[in-house]
């Protein structure tokens, strides 16, 4: 994916730029070690990593020429190990309302669905959209499918779906687009638990149909 | 000398506690939260003397009844909703000395839509994940994770520092009364709208839909046109102010308790100055965009913190 031009959004000052595959996960590291002055956030995703910033306590042509300056060291950043976590996972009937959308759009049976998705090991690109959300890589291009055009205002927790070429579960109630089908009892986010997320970026999944 | 406290006894239609937010977790996907407008939180804290970050209320369309147990000093800014201390209107923008026993109540909404009473001292909650934010949909933080409800007791924190009776000047006064269009600039995806499609985001009216709370506001109007047939994208991060057009044309601003990341395209961001006015518009009203530039934008962020200094130390 080529990088794109230097982009700004500015609500509480966000500063927006576009890398390529592989690196967002390596700048985030830098970013969150490095504790750059007038950074008040940052939410990576898959190609981009959006940095929230104070314009009255950075200006933005220093802190884009810093981020540069990181970026160029990429290379010298160590990663920490990552873990597997499976998930067991009740697919279709009413847990998965929208599994015989997918598997009618792909020209697949729903077991064959099911076969094929929990057959892939997931990679955690990232989190979001909701605490505990992970955007999850290596969904096979075989069982992908738009996502709705009207959101629906409910979604149950523990509910697996999918949208594009991604699959993903709501760890809480929440509005959402995703296609859903199937729901798992794993909680992801548990404020009360130590630890509060199960998983973070870098992790692994899979999916146990049960 | 006792802790003061405040008991709910009406608990308003949708008061929590808030403060600026929750910083540092976006990318586990945990939401900002904190108060919506965040102008106006801010000068109420100034008010009282507090930190600008101290724990205070966010009232939303309809307005509690507190009972103060013990004395202590609070100042109420943002939507008009006629506040009352035993029954006897009490000016906003300005601090109040209130005394053991004191009702505080509130009439009907005049203009606006949330109103924030800062207690000198600031409320004195547990801090979740570095915030004492409510964020009511994952339910944490705040009190008790939810909205308030009657008989609700909330400690008053310990006044540092001495207190403060500011009065706030007429030009850090917002007006709610005249509408003008939310300065925006471009979002990350505004080129995916064709001409027709910026003529409409740029040039409509839009009705704040009935389905519009804390997570983000739904609009209805004409459909906005995009060039391509879908103007889906690769999940990316979102943020309060986020303009979002999923592919039933049907725009959606992300507010404060919004996901921190989506597939809709971001077609444009309200700037920090504008967030605070689109939190004091209400369900049926219009709304309507203007474009700006960063460096504008930039500014006109500078010229609000300006005047909050005018009123006091950003601390």
């Amino acid at each position: 994916m080529s990088k794109k031009a230097l982009f700004l959004e500015v609500n509480c000052y966000t500063f927006h730029q576009n890398f390529t595959d592989g690196f967002w996960r390596d700048m985030k590291t830098d970013i969150n070690k490095e504790n750059i002055k007038g950074v008040v956030d940052i939410i990576p995703a898959y190609n981009e990593v959006m940095i929230q910033y104070n314009p009255l306590s950075t200006d933005l042509q220093s802190l884009t020429e810093y981020i540069r300056l990181l970026q160029n060291k990429l290379d010298a950043v160590v990663l920490a190990d990552s873990s597997l976590i499976e998930i067991p996972v009740v697919y279709g009937g009413t847990h998965g309302p929208d599994l015989q959308f997918v598997a009618e759009y792909n020209h697949l049976s729903v077991e064959e669905v099911v076969q094929i998705h929990s057959s892939t090991e997931y990679l955690v690109y990232m989190m979001g959209f909701t605490p505990g959300f992970c955007y999850l890589g290596g969904m096979d291009k075989r069982i992908a499918v738009p996502r709705k055009k009207n959101p629906r205002l409910k979604i149950m927790a523990g509910s697996v779906g999918i949208a594009d070429q991604q699959t993903g579960i709501y760890p809480i109630n929440s509005p959402g687009g995703w296609q859903i089908i199937g729901q798992t009892a794993i909680k992801l986010f548990n404020p009360y638990r130590t630890p509060v997320f199960l998983t973070q970026a870098g992790d692994r999944m899979r999916f146990v149909p049960i | 000398m006792d802790t003061s406290k405040i008991i709910i006894e009406s608990p308003g239609m949708l008061t929590t506690v808030q403060d600026l937010g929750r910083f540092g977790y976006q990318q586990y996907g945990m939401p900002v939260s904190g108060a919506m407008d965040g102008y106006s939180f801010r000068l109420a804290n100034l008010l009282v003397g507090n930190p600008v970050n101290a724990a205070g209320l966010e009232l939303t369309l309809s307005g509690p009844e507190l009972r103060f147990c013990g004395a202590g000093v609070i100042a109420v800014c943002g939507a008009d909703m006629q506040p009352m201390i035993n029954n006897s209107p009490i000016k906003p923008y300005r601090a109040i000395v209130v005394k053991d026993g004191d009702l505080l109540g509130f009439g009907q909404l005049l203009s606006g839509c949330r109103t924030y009473i800062a207690f000198a001292g600031g409320l004195n909650v547990a801090v979740m994940m570095a915030s004492r934010s409510t964020c009511s949909r994952a339910g944490i933080g705040g009190f008790k994770g939810r909205v308030l409800k009657k008989g609700d007791e909330i400690p008053i924190g310990k006044i540092e520092g001495g207190v403060r009776l500011g009065i706030a000047h007429a030009q850090a006064i917002p007006d709610y009364q005249n509408p003008r269009p939310v300065r925006v600039i471009p979002g990350p995806e505004a080129g995916l709208l064709s001409a027709q499609g910026q003529r409409t985001l740029f040039k409509d009216l839009f009705e704040i839909s009935h389905e519009s709370d804390r997570m983000g506001y739904r609009l209805q109007g004409k459909d906005i046109e995009l060039k391509d047939v879908s103007g889906d994208i690769i999940s990316s991060g979102v943020m309060p102010g986020t303009i979002q057009l999923p592919g039933n044309g049907q725009p959606i601003i992300l507010m404060a308790d919004g996901q921190t990341s989506g597939g809709y395209a971001r077609i444009a961001v309200v700037t920090s100055v504008d967030i605070n006015r689109v939190a004091q518009l209400i369900p049926g009203e219009s709304i309507s965009f203007v474009v700006v530039g960063v460096e504008e934008a930039i500014s006109l962020n500078r010229n609000m913190f300006k005047l909050l200094k005018s009123v006091g130390p950003l601390t």
